[in-house]
């Protein structure tokens, strides 16, 4: 009986630290690379929007996996922390602070905003059931990219100026920097997101998650997935916990939009950095990858993002052979044939026989 | 006095009188029956029971204090767990983690000592753990506890649902049609299961349900429901002999 149980939760284990391995391999592996001059510049400048794409799956598959609410508007609190963390290093860039805490407070800052905007956010339309959130999500994410691009936000000595007209509305001393110049957005935010930091918050994200997910807390969110009914029946708060994965999943979110603001020295609010399309890339690697499988989540992001450079080199057929990858993806995890097969050939499979086989002995 | 005492209550889905003028007083320890004919209304009254409607009229007290108006998990936690008669486990999740769910408010933790893995977080897993064990043994599904719920046969299904509604520590349990689906060896095996549970875990038992040879052999005291209203009442013996009852519900 005890044993069982132990089973039980060495695999949970098992699968955390498999995840654990796979991100430190990859990253072992890159350093590797980059020391003996085995990558190429153009896949260097991508390694940071790996992190960033694999951090934001991470967190989108909270929702969409484990509470099972669809949202399309995960670069929306990208967006949010992003420029919530670059307004804060802008502001404190001149103040002589120590460049680490900074980075780690603009971190913090950005996670936090994300946060708030997931649960207010959350607060009415968790409440309700079925597409809502979907459709609510997707105008978040259209809507605050569009506020962004009206803000005006300067400093003088006088202190701050905000404005939703344009820059000369601000009256600012002549000694006046702007901090957010309307749809010109940030610029010359430091650059203090390196493959490092992405790796270290890749880890944390995974902490977080698979810890919450195999706690009390994710129990009670995934029964509210499975049942909400019998979820209900055995006293569990439902909106209390719905509002709780969707925050966190929000601030895992925001926390990726930190990264993505210290990469580039310009940070604009662009349909093509925090348009839908990125919310919905972000699901196709959840989707893609497995939904409530975060090393999935890691493997689907990476895959996607890097084929596209790595085909540059076919020209025309790169995108025909993107699409041929996708299908094949999806054939390979969802398919019932192909899961069958995996089943037969999957070493957890052959491991679990020998066990077997030992304890008959 | 006591346990349920149920008074009054009725319930009105637009023009359709659902439940009308329903009454009935269970005693702690009690194994009571709830019978009658499909569509009589024995489901909405477990439904008004444990919060999922809302009354039209009517006191509900559970040991005194009154349920009517409040939500369900507020019932729950004032101690009636329920099964459904359509089976609602969380499907997805081990058998194990199924009983896990229903202990939620008995051993608590907050969602940071979970993320940090704090001491107090070992601790109520190990604790929650050896509970839920010891909960899935009495069903005799403890060498299953790593089995996906949806994996379990039909009957054990119905038992694991019985094991997730004690886990909440109830006062009165609920079964909504226990024996739905089962095999005569079964049903017999269920009776022993319902009155173990009774004598061990100091529980009282409503239950619905048509399979008569249930319901003589296990209930103390029955009420026939038809059309939503209470049709007859009192000792099982009687009520299975009242011709009225024959009549409309078990056929002469």
């Amino acid at each position: 009986m005890k044993k069982s149980n132990m089973k039980s939760i060495n695999k949970q284990t098992k699968s955390m630290l498999i995840t654990y391995a796979m991100v430190i391999a990859v990253f072992i592996i890159v350093e590797i690379m980059i020391s003996t001059g085995m990558m190429s510049s153009l896949m260097q400048g991508l390694l940071v929007p790996l992190c960033i794409y694999s951090i934001v799956a991470i967190g989108l598959n909270l929702c969409v996996g484990y509470l099972g609410e669809l949202s399309l508007g995960h670069a929306g609190f990208m967006c949010v922390g992003a420029f919530s963390s670059a307004v804060f290093s802008k502001c404190m860039m001149t103040s002589g602070m120590n460049e680490t805490l900074r980075f780690i407070l603009a971190l913090l800052i950005g996670t936090v905003v994300a946060a708030v905007f997931g649960w207010l956010i959350g607060i009415p339309v968790l409440r309700l059931r079925g597409d809502y959130l979907a459709i609510v999500t997707l105008a978040f994410g259209e809507i605050i990219k569009n506020v962004i691009n009206v803000m005006y936000l300067g400093r003088d000595s006088k202190g701050f100026h905000f404005s939703i007209k344009d820059s000369a509305s601000l009256n600012m001393q002549a000694d006046g920097k702007m901090i957010i110049d309307g749809a010109k957005g940030i610029v010359g935010t430091p650059n203090q997101s390196t493959f490092v930091v992405g790796i270290i918050i890749i880890l944390i994200s995974l902490f977080v998650s698979f810890n919450l997910v195999n706690s009390r807390t994710g129990r009670a969110i995934m029964a509210i997935r499975d049942n909400r009914i019998a979820a209900e029946s055995v006293g569990i708060n439902i909106t209390k916990y719905k509002l709780m994965a969707f925050t966190i999943s929000a601030a895992i979110a925001g926390a990726g939009g930190v990264l993505y603001a210290h990469n580039l020295s310009t940070l604009t609010a662009l349909p093509a950095n925090f348009g839908y399309n990125m919310s919905i890339m972000i699901l196709v690697f959840v989707v893609l990858g497995g939904m409530g499988s975060f090393r999935g989540s890691i493997i689907a992001a990476v895959v996607l993002t890097m084929l596209p450079e790595v085909l540059r080199g076919l020209a025309d057929y790169r995108m025909l052979i993107y699409a041929i990858v996708l299908i094949i993806m999806m054939l390979f995890n969802w398919a019932p044939k192909a899961i069958e097969w995996r089943e037969k050939h999957s070493l957890k499979r052959m491991f679990g026989k020998k066990e077997k086989a030992e304890e008959v002995q | 006095m006591a346990l349920l005492e149920v008074k009054n209550l009725g319930i009105s889905f637009g023009g359709l009188r659902a439940v009308d003028q329903f009454e009935i007083n269970i005693k702690k320890g009690q194994l009571y029956g709830l019978i009658g004919p499909n569509g009589a209304g024995k489901t909405t009254i477990f439904n008004m029971l444990t919060g999922v409607y809302k009354p039209t009229d009517g006191i509900i007290k559970l040991d005194g204090e009154d349920l009517v108006g409040k939500k369900t998990i507020e019932i729950n936690k004032a101690g009636i767990a329920r099964t459904f008669q359509n089976i609602r486990l969380f499907s997805q999740q081990s058998v194990l983690d199924n009983v896990k769910i229903g202990l939620h408010n008995q051993y608590k933790y907050s969602t940071l000592t979970g993320i940090l893995r704090l001491p107090k977080y070992r601790k109520m897993e190990r604790k929650m753990n050896e509970k839920a064990m010891e909960l899935l043994k009495v069903f005799e599904l403890d060498d299953k506890a790593d089995f996906l719920a949806s994996n379990l046969p039909y009957g054990e299904q119905r038992k694991l649902e019985i094991a997730r509604a004690l886990a909440t520590n109830p006062k009165l349990l609920l079964l909504d049609e226990p024996a739905a689906g089962m095999n005569p060896n079964e049903t017999i095996e269920l009776m022993d299961t319902i009155r173990f549970v009774r004598d061990n875990f100091d529980m009282t038992v409503l239950l619905i349900e048509h399979d008569m040879k249930l319901v003589s052999g296990i209930c103390e005291e029955l009420t026939v429901l038809n059309f939503g209203q209470v049709l007859a009442q009192g000792k099982t013996k009687d009520v299975l002999n009242n011709p009225e009852v024959i009549k409309a519900y078990l056929g002469e």
